[in-house]
C-alpha cells in the first residue's frame, strides 16, 4: 500500500461545553487548565488550547442559550453581519473561528478535539463531516486499538465542508468525541475516564506522528449517517404518542431489521420498524433531539427529516474505508 | 398488634410534571388525561398536571423549584402578578388539592417523579407512621417484579413539609430511576404505571372493606446530604462520585469507602463515623442545592392490620 506523507500537526485545540450541559468536556477542559497552571506551557507535547465553547451555557448548565452552538459553524452562519438582536451562539461561534480558523484557510488550527456527551448508549463514538481525512480516521483507528472499556466506533456523516455546521469543522482536522450514556446535567467519573483518555490518546497519535513514526494502513470500518427517524406524534398537540421500545433502549449499533420493534406507545402497542433497508441505529432516545431546531431541515446536504421537534434514532450503515499508511512530510 | 380502622380515601389526587422534564409522569398524566381516567367507585381521581408552563419547555421550573413551595410559610406569602410563577401555582395547587392541613385536603396525593439515580421505585413521605402509605408500600412490593421498591422517610414536621405530597391528608412522591431528565424511557414508564395501577387497586380493595395484614416495611430515614468536593474560590466540583459508589443507592457505605474521584484521579472516602445507605446519589437536578447525595438510617418498623371505618 502507498504510504502518504502529510504536514505535521502544530496546533490543537480542545474544546469543551459546546453543549453547556455535556458535562465531561466541561471537567476535561478544566482538569486540563489545572495541569497547565501546575506543570506550566511543557505540560502536552504540542501546543493546545483549551477552551469552553459557549461559557454561558456551561454557566446555566444548559445545551445553548439562544441557538444550538454546535450547528452556527456552516459558511453562512459564520459570515453573517452580527446585530444586537443576532444569537449569543453565533456571536460566540464567530469568534470561535476568528480564534481557531478562519474555517478553510492556511490559518486554521490543525486539529479540534469538540467534547459532547450523549443519553444514548453509544460508548465512544468519533463523528466527523466527511472520509477523506486521513489524519483523522488514523487516530480514530489508534483509539480504536487502545481504547479497551468501551466500545469505539467511528460516525462519518459525510457531506461538504461549507456546509459542515459542527464546530470541528473549522480545523484542518478535526472531530467529535461523544461518550455515552450519561444523562445531560451529571457527571459520572466511568464517563469522564472514558473520555479524558481519548484526549490524551489523541495528543500521544499526534506527538508520535510529528516525530516521524509511520502509522500503517489498513481498513477502518465507520458508520456513515443515512436518515433520522422522529417519534409518532399526537396530530394536533405534537406530543409524543409512544416511547423507544424496551428491546430497542440502549441497543445503539446493533442492526435494525424490517419487522424489529421501534417505539412502544403508552397505551401499549408495537410500532416496528417498516422500511426494507436492514440498518444501524444511533443516537437512540438522546434527549436533546426530542425538540431539533427546524435550521437543520433546510440544510441540502442533510438527510434529516426532522420536523418541528427532531429526530431520535438516526440509522446508519456500516461500511469500510481504505487507510494508507501515513507518516510526516 | 390490633387492626387499625381508617377513614376510606374517597378523593386521590395523581400529580406528574412537578417537575417539567421528568417525564414518565408527564406522559402518564397525558395519557390518563386523554382517555380521561377519573376512576370509577369506590375512589374518585383527579389527574394533574402540575407545572404546565415547565412541562411545556421540558425544564425542571421556570423561576423557583415548585416542589420546594409547599411549606405553610410559602403557602400564605402574599403574592402578586410578580411573584415568582412557580409560587402562584403552588397557592393554586394548594387551592385545588388543599388545603394543607385542613378536612377539604384530598385523602391521598400522589406525586410522580424522576431521577437519574439507580434507586428503582420509592415511595418518599414525610411519616414513618401513616399506616395508610406503609401498607401501600407493602402492597407495591409484594406484587411488582419490574423494580425493586422502598420507603424513603424525611422526618420533617408538616409545617415545614416543602413538597406537593404533602398537601394531601396522606401523600407521598412516586420517586422511579435511573432516567435522564428530558427523556422517557419505556421500561420505567411502565414500572410507574404498574406502580399507579397497583396503588389505585390496594385503594380500592381498602374502601371496599378488605383487611389488610400487619406485618413489617425497611423504612430508610434521611440523616444527611453530602455535598461534592468544590474548589473554595470557583465553587465549582472538583471531582465526581467514585465508580464504586456510582448506581449504589441503598448499598451500605461504611467508614472508609470510596466516595469521589477527583478528576485528577484522587479517591476521597467518606469520613463519617456511622455506616449509612446513600441514595440520590448523583442526582442532575441537586448539583445546584449542593447534594452529591443523601444518607440514610434503615429501620424496621411494625405496620398493624388495617381496614376501612365503612365496615360491611
Amino acid at each position: 500500500m502507498a504510504l502518504a506523507f502529510l504536514p505535521a500537526l502544530a496546533r490543537m485545540a480542545v474544546c469543551g461545553g459546546t453543549h453547556g450541559n455535556e458535562l465531561s468536556g466541561v471537567y476535561v477542559v478544566q482538569e486540563m487548565e489545572r495541569q497547565r497552571k501546575e506543570k506550566g506551557a511543557d505540560t502536552w507535547p504540542i501546543p493546545i488550547t483549551t477552551l469552553l465553547s459557549n461559557p454561558q451555557a456551561v454557566k446555566e448548565c444548559r445545551r445553548y442559550i439562544d441557538t444550538d452552538m454546535n450547528r452556527c459553524f456552516n459558511r453562512a452562519t459564520l459570515s453573517s453581519p452580527i446585530a444586537d438582536s443576532s444569537a449569543y451562539e453565533v456571536r460566540c461561534a464567530q469568534e470561535l473561528n476568528n480564534l481557531l480558523g478562519p474555517k478553510g484557510s492556511t490559518d486554521a488550527t490543525d486539529m479540534i478535539c469538540d467534547l459532547h456527551n450523549t443519553t444514548s448508549n453509544m460508548g465512544l463514538t468519533l463523528i466527523h463531516y466527511t472520509s477523506n481525512d486521513w489524519v483523522t480516521l488514523h487516530i480514530c483507528k489508534y483509539l480504536q486499538t487502545k481504547i479497551t472499556k468501551v466500545p469505539v466506533r467511528v460516525l462519518v456523516l459525510d457531506f461538504p465542508i461549507s456546509d459542515a455546521y459542527n464546530l470541528e469543522s473549522v480545523s484542518k482536522h478535526g472531530f467529535t468525541i461523544e461518550v455515552g450514556p450519561q444523562p445531560h446535567g451529571v457527571v459520572r467519573a466511568d464517563i469522564y475516564i472514558v473520555m479524558k483518555e481519548a484526549v490524551d490518546l489523541t495528543i500521544d497519535w499526534i506527538h508520535k506522528f510529528n516525530s516521524g513514526m509511520v502509522f500503517e494502513g489498513g481498513d477502518v470500518e465507520a458508520f456513515k449517517f443515512i436518515k433520522s427517524v422522529d417519534y409518532p406524534r399526537d396530530p394536533e398537540t405534537r406530543s409524543l404518542t409512544a416511547a423507544i421500545h424496551p428491546q430497542l433502549q440502549d441497543k445503539d449499533f446493533c442492526l435494525l431489521k424490517r419487522g424489529d420493534p421501534l417505539f412502544f406507545t403508552f397505551s401499549g402497542e408495537t410500532v416496528k420498524y417498516e422500511e426494507d433497508e436492514t440498518l444501524h441505529p444511533f443516537f437512540i432516545n438522546e434527549a436533546a433531539y426530542y425538540e431539533k431546531a427546524s435550521c437543520v431541515k433546510d440544510d441540502p446536504g442533510l438527510v434529516i427529516e426532522a420536523g418541528k421537534e427532531g429526530r431520535d434514532a438516526a440509522p446508519a450503515v456500516l461500511w469500510p474505508l481504505r487507510l494508507d499508511r501515513a507518516c510526516t512530510n | 398488634m390490633e387492626a387499625v380502622a381508617l377513614p376510606e380515601l374517597s378523593r386521590v389526587a395523581v400529580c406528574g410534571g412537578t417537575h417539567g422534564n421528568e417525564l414518565s409522569g408527564v406522559y402518564l398524566v397525558r395519557e390518563r388525561l386523554k382517555r380521561r381516567e377519573d376512576g370509577t367507585e369506590p375512589v374518585s381521581v383527579v389527574t394533574v398536571m402540575s407545572n404546565p408552563r415547565a412541562t411545556q419547555l421540558c425544564v425542571r421550573y421556570i423561576e423557583t423549584d415548585l416542589n420546594r413551595c409547599f411549606t405553610r410559610a410559602a403557602l400564605s406569602a402574599p403574592i402578586s402578578e410578580t411573584s415568582p410563577y412557580e409560587m402562584i401555582r403552588s397557592q393554586e395547587l394548594n387551592a385545588l388539592l388543599g388545603p394543607k392541613g385542613s378536612a377539604q385536603a384530598v385523602d391521598l396525593l400522589c406525586d410522580l417523579h424522576n431521577t437519574t439515580a439507580n434507586m428503582g421505585l420509592c415511595l418518599i413521605s414525610y411519616s414513618d407512621r401513616d399506616w395508610i402509605c406503609l401498607h401501600i408500600c407493602k402492597h407495591l412490593q409484594r406484587e411488582m417484579a419490574s423494580a425493586p421498591v422502598r420507603y424513603v422517610h424525611f422526618d420533617i414536621p408538616l409545617n415545614e413539609a416543602y413538597s406537593l405530597d404533602s398537601v394531601g391528608k396522606h401523600g407521598f412522591a412516586m420517586e422511579i430511576g435511573p432516567q435522564p431528565h428530558g427523556v422517557v424511557r419505556s421500561a420505567i414508564f411502565s414500572a410507574m404505571q404498574e406502580g399507579v395501577q397497583l396503588m389505585l387497586d390496594w385503594i380500592c380493595q381498602f374502601n371496599s372493606g378488605t383487611l389488610f395484614e400487619g406485618g413489617s416495611v425497611d423504612v430508610y430515614t434521611m440523616v444527611k446530604n453530602v455535598d461534592y468536593p468544590r474548589d473554595p474560590e470557583t465553587h465549582t466540583i472538583t471531582a465526581a462520585v467514585h465508580p464504586h459508589l456510582q448506581d449504589r443507592d441503598f448499598c451500605l457505605l461504611h467508614p472508609g469507602d470510596p466516595m469521589f474521584l477527583s478528576f485528577s484521579g484522587e479517591t476521597l472516602r467518606y469520613k463519617g463515623k456511622e455506616a449509612l445507605y446513600p441514595f440520590f446519589i448523583n442526582e442532575g437536578a441537586y448539583y445546584e442545592k449542593g447534594v452529591a447525595l443523601s444518607l440514610a438510617r434503615k429501620r424496621r418498623v411494625e405496620i398493624p392490620s388495617v381496614r376501612s371505618e365503612t365496615l360491611r
